[in-house]
């Protein structure tokens, strides 16, 4: 991802901003234009919780090139305790206490870097929640 | 005007290797490396996890504890000798991550094992001179040592963070004092583009590490005009299990002073975070009144000392975000020698 992109996505990436419709209340992450329930234009930008539950997961063993150190490693759809849901990586874990359900928290992780002189992207992976 | 602690936090990494794994590798004498380091493991990053990861998760606690607008930090500084890049600063993306950005002064801190504590001094003083109203300085590393030899065995990961502030109310400890003691002594360096440090072997001892926090401490209690038994709690770096406690002996310290705060034999040393990380472990437990003396080290050489009255607060902030004993002690992962070299990057992959 050319540094520009992965630029824009920061409030989403480093700080997890959604948008909350001011006129039905849906949440959205990413934030968009216009609600898919309401067709209101009016949103707030706030940060969510980072905490969330396992919806769906998978195991990846052969990933893309930016991944391969990492392979196999497991990806889950997490629905966040906001109402979003997003997709990442479900680390610190061994796969066989992965389950539907699983509440977990976000923690602050390298995503991956663009080779060895490119730029570092940051964002969060889902670990257990434990205490 | 009094300045002090209105939040901190630690993170550590949940991977760890025993010294007996390091050792079996490298043919080396467990039982005579536990017994001469007093460690018998330490914590490792994973593949996903630097400085930058580290620092934002322990500053993030320290929010929970401070219970403050992120956009009232006014400085955020990171010390560590571990920054991800060797051009852009760590300070931006810990300011970023937390919500602290754009009106807040970012810098980065190196100065061995000694930038955290130079950032915690630097936003203590700036608090002190009222130019923000609070400051954040982290301790962070995810230290190397070379293959087989001793730094190895204790080159660990870990951060802690400390937001100071002057609101009466919000103080969890007050700063009483603080004092630094510096000379130019090559005991431990590592040249431009080199991976892996390089040390003075024995010479890290006595004129580096005893000499220096010696002067630090001596120091800090001349200008309080303070005892060793007016402390609950004595916090000095910590290399390894045996530096700290020969130093608090020598200081007139007592081992139970000394103990709560001393990490080291199952986290390794995390270097600019070794004796921060030892504060917050400390505050965990703290009770109101109880006095602190921190001195960190720093090879090159210097050491910070800082003196901490413990406020009523800290009974209300302790259970707000994860302990640092808890942390330590919970929810590990132990490594082969084989997976720690692929996670240090001790392996040239094709390509590389």
């Amino acid at each position: 991802m050319p540094p520009a992109k992965s630029w824009r996505t920061y409030p989403q990436t480093y700080r997890l901003e959604a948008a909350r419709c001011l006129d039905c209340g849906k949440i959205f992450f990413p934030p968009r234009l216009i609600c898919s329930k309401c067709h209101g234009r009016r949103f707030e930008r706030f940060n969510m919780k980072r905490t969330g539950k396992v919806l769906t997961h998978t195991i990846i063993r052969t990933p893309g090139d930016a991944f391969s150190g990492e392979a196999p490693f497991a990806v889950g759809v997490i629905e966040m305790d906001d109402g979003a849901r997003l997709t990442t990586q479900i680390v610190d874990v061994p796969f066989e206490e992965i389950k539907i359900g699983l509440l977990v928290k976000l923690e602050f992780r390298r995503h991956y870097c663009e080779g060895a002189d490119g730029i570092i992207n940051y964002g969060h992976k889902a670990v257990p929640l434990r205490q | 005007m009094t300045v002090g602690i209105v939040g901190y936090g630690a993170h550590i990494p949940r991977r760890r290797i025993k010294v007996e794994e390091i050792a079996r590798v490298w043919g080396a004498d467990a039982p005579s490396y536990k017994k001469g380091l007093e460690l018998s493991q330490k914590s490792v990053p994973a593949l996903d996890e630097d400085t930058i990861t580290l620092s934002v998760e322990a500053s993030r606690n320290a929010l929970a504890r401070a219970g403050i607008d992120p956009k009232d930090i006014g400085a955020c500084y990171v010390g560590s000798e571990s920054h991800p890049y060797a051009v852009k600063p760590s300070g931006v993306a810990v300011a970023e991550a937390i919500g602290a950005t754009p009106d807040c002064h970012c810098a980065d801190f190196e100065f061995a094992c000694k930038a955290g504590s130079e950032g915690m001094f630097v936003a203590y003083g700036l608090v002190k001179a009222g130019l923000i109203k609070y400051g954040l300085g982290i301790g962070a590393d995810t230290s190397q040592g070379a293959p087989g030899d001793a730094l190895e065995y204790a080159a660990s990961a870990g951060a802690a963070a400390f937001i100071m502030g002057a609101d009466e109310d919000l103080l969890i400890a007050s700063i009483d004092e603080t004092y630094s003691f510096m000379t130019d002594t090559p005991d431990f360096w590592r040249r431009e583009h080199q991976v892996y440090p390089s040390h003075g072997g024995r010479f890290t001892g006595e004129p580096a590490y005893f000499r220096t926090i010696t002067g630090g401490v001596t120091g800090i209690l001349e200008k309080s005009g303070l005892k060793p038994q007016d402390f609950k709690y004595a916090i000095f770096h910590q290399p390894n299990g045996k530096f700290p406690k020969r130093i608090g002996k020598k200081l007139g310290f007592s081992f139970e002073q000394i103990d709560v705060g001393r990490l080291v034999p199952f986290l390794g040393n995390t270097y600019s975070g070794s004796s921060p990380m030892g504060l917050t472990a400390v505050l965990d437990v703290a009770d109101p009144g109880d006095r602190i003396l921190m001195c960190s080290y720093g090879s090159g050489a210097g050491a910070d000392a800082f003196i901490f009255t413990v406020r009523d607060r800290v009974r209300e902030v302790q259970d707000l975000a994860p302990k640092t004993r808890w942390l330590l002690d919970e929810n590990l992962i132990f490594l082969q020698y084989g997976e720690y070299a692929k996670l240090r990057r001790k392996i040239r992959l094709a390509g590389e």
